[in-house]
């Protein structure tokens, strides 16, 4: 479902340097992996390029058969809405809106107004927060909010799941309930799943675990 | 390495106004336009106004009593019998006369004095003219100031063509005064010459006196008042130079109040910013105070953050100012427009203080815009700041209405006030209150608003919906930039729009005639004959002909001089002829004859219909009755008519100075105005068909204007940065928003159109209170503010398609603003602001 060949990206400024050096990677429909390593190796640059959030300098990209590296941002960004979802580190709610809106979210950008209301009921029951649907995120605790976010990055029934250290702000014992949720969510959803993590823990919830140096990104430890 | 104090100061302030340089600066800009306008307009009139008193005191030099009469003049035996008086110990005659120049638009002033006497009382008069003040002796001859041979472009030996009637008279140019002499535009001759030469024989209009050493002038000038024939008054060269000055402080103080709704504007502005930044940073601040930063320190360091903006500004509006005035005056004059320093050539003068006052008042405004938001930044407690989400929760007090309503309240008590030493101080301090008011409302109103705003489908238009219901405190702050500074546009407007408005229909009243003409284009030397009257009313295709004398009486001696105008006039009904306000005076039998006044006239003194007013004429007083008010755009003194024949049967006077004429139905204008021409070969004759003189007048009105109209620019740019700093500091508080947006898959062009739809609700709900702030100011502006200054009235009049035009380019402006400043959600930066702390 998705192929990586070959990606290189640097940055430039004041510490301009390449961040990921000839990278491949492949996930099938069902996958659910991790991908571990040290701070700045890349791991987030790598979501943002599989995202079509941002350009590599070389190689390509190419989520079921069409390379993302070839369209336009309008294009990327139409793919993503459609087919992507994401977890974040901060969880990032629109403060401005309560949880059922804030799930509803991608539905809309979607057009899917059909069952709407209905298909967000289900979300915010399957991450056990059916009574907070008019909260707002202020409201909640750290692992509420991100069963919220992981309910948000489901919602539209997405190809591929993208979480970026999902559990980084949480304690030990919500960060078990969030990856054992969002596993939950991403295998029932039939989809693939990548997980971007520093915990060993985090990344031992994943189908397998690869691991990104300066040289590339390779499966195992 | 920074540490310690630098350190300190780097985190609270200076590394946050270094990172938004951009917004800092049009907060600072914001305080200069404000403190640029108010100096600029401060110089220009203070320059005008120190060299018009300058001009006043040169040519009453060393006097210590001025005895000033009408311009028509006074019998000249006083001035044997003031001059005999044992405690005077000289006296200088005057005629004192405005000349109509033939072949141009300007006229001149013209000083007829004894040259003897003037050396001892006025000598900057006849400085440096050494043996060519002999030649003055001779007649026929003229002493020009350097400024009025600059600008009529003679020097010695060259002819001045004056009109005096509708004659056409040479005087030779004997000297040219040097420079320092006198600085304005001015003439001196021998008065012995001038009295006969412009039909003045046997008077004077003025006789300055220098009083004997140890001689009290105040107790003299009581002494001398019995004698003095009536209209004729005696005051101290001090009262002399204020009297020409009170005239156009009514003027200079709404010009002045105009800056400070301009420096208000930006104070807003600065208040804006502050509270939009210090609320972004909210999170940083809290760390500080969790580090261990006192409340106190805190609160210091945010207000000095305002002190180094407000300076920042201030200086650059002060340098500003400065470039602006001083550019005015050498193109434009000392003038700004209502054409009460029109001809005056100033300079500046630099007045420490002054600058100073306007500096610390650009200052005093960005700390006190920086207080609230600092106070309130100070107070809050660090656990709950650092929350993300609670921007909101700290503005909970800003939901309070009672101080709102308080102040409009007060301002609306205000607005019933009398004037202060004849200022309109209660109108003013009434629309500062309501529009302090209004804006401590704004957060309801605008809670209140967007709650009735239905949520659309489209996701851009539901996410902008619901970021402002849920901001709706913070989307005040930036409405209300546009509230207070579209208002005070839309208030300029309906006022002026409103002024024009009557001030077309009372030229339609005033002006019936289908030409008028006028001896001379201008001065007090241009008149009509009985005998050139007759030949007037008979020239062919003349159905109808009526004639105008305009003189000028002294009714006080401490204000200016009213125009007394002698007309035909039915006084059964003189509604037919003047635009009469109210219903007019039926006068019963055994009155004196009737007089109508203008309503500067009735207001300065007081006057009212049945009322009984003595008028200085011909050296006596003579008893009138008040008639009717009537409205007067044209003379901002106050005017007087009474019937010609009544005039001419007191005075002896049967010249007209004007002449208004109608058409038979199958004559042309320009055959009548050729055949007039062709009977008065010689003169310069001012003929101008009814609507010429309308445009012009028009002209005139929105020359005198037209410094408002720039004050509208300002206030909407001013207004503009205010959004646009309200809008860029939500943007750049948004970023994780947008980059969390791009991330679920909206396009740039869609978070671009959700900022549009923001900025348009935002500017929308701004510019709909902005209206109704703005008719209400408006209401104060005509009924209050000008009344009190101008002291004639106006009907209200709504310039719909003006306002239309207003608010639609401001909802644009504003709404590009909005995305302009946004424009930073557009960027791939944002998709990296998801992982910023802050």
């Amino acid at each position: 479902m998705l192929i990586i060949r070959n990606l290189n990206k640097s940055y430039g400024g004041t510490r301009g340097r390449a961040v990921l050096r000839s990278v491949d990677f492949d996930l099938a429909s069902g996958d659910y992996v991790a991908i571990v390593g040290e701070s700045g190796i890349g791991k987030s640059t790598l979501l943002n390029l599989v995202a079509g959030l941002d350009l590599p300098d070389s190689g390509s990209v190419t989520l079921d058969g069409v390379e993302l590296t070839q369209l336009d941002d309008d294009a990327r960004t139409g793919l993503r809405r459609s087919r992507m979802g994401f977890v974040f580190q901060a969880f990032h709610l629109l403060p401005h809106l309560t949880v059922a809106q804030n799930v509803a979210l991608p539905l809309a950008l979607n057009e899917q107004s059909a069952d709407r209301e209905a298909r967000v009921a289900e979300m915010l029951a399957a991450v056990r927060l059916a009574d907070a649907a008019s909260a707002y995120p202020r409201e909640l605790s750290g692992g509420e909010m991100q069963r919220v976010a992981i309910a948000r990055a489901l919602v539209h029934q997405p190809q591929l799941v993208l979480a970026d250290e999902p559990t980084g702000n949480l304690d030990p014992e919500s960060a078990v309930q969030v990856l054992a949720l969002l596993r939950e969510a991403v295998k029932a959803n039939a989809g693939a799943g990548i997980l971007v993590t520093h915990s060993l823990l985090a990344a031992a919830t994943a189908d397998r675990v690869h691991r990104l140096t300066v040289n590339g990104l390779r499966l195992g430890d | 390495m920074l540490s310690g104090k630098p350190l300190l100061i780097y985190a609270l302030s200076l590394g946050s106004l270094s990172h938004n340089l951009g917004r800092t600066a049009l907060a600072a800009l914001g305080v200069a336009l404000g403190v640029a306008l108010g100096v600029a307009v401060h110089l220009v009139n203070s320059a005008a106004l120190s060299e018009f008193r300058h001009a006043v005191a040169a040519l009453a030099g060393e006097a210590d009593i001025v005895v000033r009469g009408p311009r028509a003049g006074f019998d000249e035996a006083l001035y044997p019998r003031l001059a005999r008086l044992p405690e005077v110990a000289a006296a200088s005659p005057m005629l004192d006369i405005d000349v109509a120049l033939a072949g141009r638009e300007t006229t001149l002033r013209v000083l007829g004095i004894d040259i003897f006497r003037a050396s001892q009382l006025q000598p900057a008069l006849l400085a440096g003219l050494n043996e060519s003040v002999l030649e003055l002796l001779q007649a026929d001859t003229v002493a020009l100031s350097d400024a009025a041979a600059r600008e009529l472009g003679l020097g010695r030996g060259n002819r001045l063509k004056v009109q005096v009637g509708t004659r056409v008279l040479d005087l030779e140019v004997a000297a040219v005064l040097p420079p320092h002499a006198y600085r304005q535009r001015l003439a001196v001759m021998d008065i012995g010459w001038a009295q006969p030469l412009f039909a003045r024989i046997g008077t004077l209009n003025r006789i300055d006196v220098r009083l004997k050493p140890g001689v009290d002038a105040e107790r003299f000038r009581a002494k001398l008042a019995p004698l003095l024939p009536p209209g004729v008054h005696a005051v101290t060269p001090e009262i002399e130079a204020e009297r020409g000055a009170l005239w156009t402080r009514a003027y200079r103080t709404n010009l002045d109040m105009l800056a400070g709704v301009a420096l208000f504007t930006g104070f807003f502005l600065v208040f804006a910013t502050q509270f939009l930044a210090l609320m972004r940073r909210r999170a940083q601040l809290a760390l500080l105070r969790v580090l261990g930063m006192t409340r106190r320190t805190l609160a210091v360091h945010l207000v000095a953050e305002g002190a180094v903006l407000g300076a920042v500004g201030s200086a650059a509006g002060v340098a500003l100012g400065w470039l602006v005035a001083a550019l005015t005056l050498r193109h434009l004059g000392g003038d700004l427009g209502a054409g009460y320093f029109r001809g005056v050539e100033a300079q500046l003068v630099p007045s420490v203080s002054a600058l100073a006052a306007y500096f610390l008042s650009g200052m005093a405004v960005a700390m006190l815009g920086a207080a609230v938001p600092a106070i309130e930044a100070a107070r809050r407690a660090p656990a709950l700041a650092l929350r993300a989400g609670d921007e909101e929760t700290a503005l909970k007090h800003m939901r309070l209405v009672w101080p709102g309503f308080a102040l409009a309240a007060l301002g609306a008590v205000c607005a019933f006030a009398p004037p202060l030493n004849e200022l309109p101080a209660f109108g003013y301090a009434a629309i500062a209150l309501i529009l302090a008011g209004a804006v401590l409302l704004a957060p309801r109103l605008v809670e209140f608003s967007l709650a009735l705003v239905p949520v659309a489908r489209a996701v851009a238009a539901a996410l902008a919906v619901a970021q402002l219901r849920a901001t709706a405190r913070l989307v005040a702050v930036s409405a209300a930039a546009i509230v207070v500074s579209f208002s005070f546009t839309v208030a300029m407007a309906i006022m002026v729009g409103s002024f024009r408005t009557s001030f077309e229909e009372w030229l339609e009243r005033i002006l019936p005639a289908d030409f008028y003409v006028r001896a001379a284009r201008g001065g007090e030397t241009g008149f009509f004959t009985p005998e050139e009257q007759a030949r007037i009313a008979a020239i062919p295709g003349v159905a109808r002909a009526t004639f105008l004398r305009s003189q000028n009486v002294l009714l006080a001696p401490d204000r200016p001089p009213v125009v007394l105008l002698a007309r035909d006039i039915d006084r059964a009904t003189p509604a037919r002829t003047l635009p009469l306000i109210g219903a007019p005076h039926a006068l019963a039998n055994g009155d004196p004859p009737p007089v109508w006044v203008s309503e500067v006239a009735a207001d300065l003194y007081g006057l009212k219909p049945g009322q009984r007013l003595d008028i200085p004429l011909a050296g006596a007083l003579r008893a009138f009755t008040v008639a009717g008010i009537w409205r007067d755009y044209a003379r901002q003194t106050g005017a007087l008519v009474i019937e010609r024949g009544i005039y001419a049967g007191l005075t002896g006077d049967r010249l007209a100075s004007d002449a208004a004429l109608w058409l038979d139905k199958e004559a042309t204008l320009e055959a009548a105005a050729h055949a007039l021409r062709a009977q008065f070969a010689s003169a310069d004759l001012d003929i101008a068909a009814v609507h010429e003189v309308r445009e012009s007048s028009l002209r005139i009105f929105d020359r005198t204007f037209a410094v408002t109209y720039v004050l509208e620019v300002v206030a909407i740019l001013i207004g503009l940065f205010g959004v646009s700093v309200g809008f860029g500091a939500q943007a750049l508080a948004r970023r994780r928003e947008f980059g969390v947006l791009r991330h679920l898959g909206m396009t740039r062009r869609e978070i671009a159109a959700m900022l549009g739809i923001e900025g348009s609700v935002v500017s929308g709900l701004g510019v709909a209170f902005g209206l109704a702030l703005g008719w209400g100011v408006s209401l104060i502006l005509i009924h209050v503010v000008n009344r009190q200054s101008f002291h004639w009235s106006i009907d209200l009049s709504m310039p719909w398609l003006v306002l239309a035009a207003l608010a639609i380019a401001t909802m644009i402006a504003s709404s590009a603003t909005a995305m302009w400043s946004g424009r930073a959600a557009m960027g791939t930066d944002v998709v990296r602001a998801v992982k910023e702390d802050w």
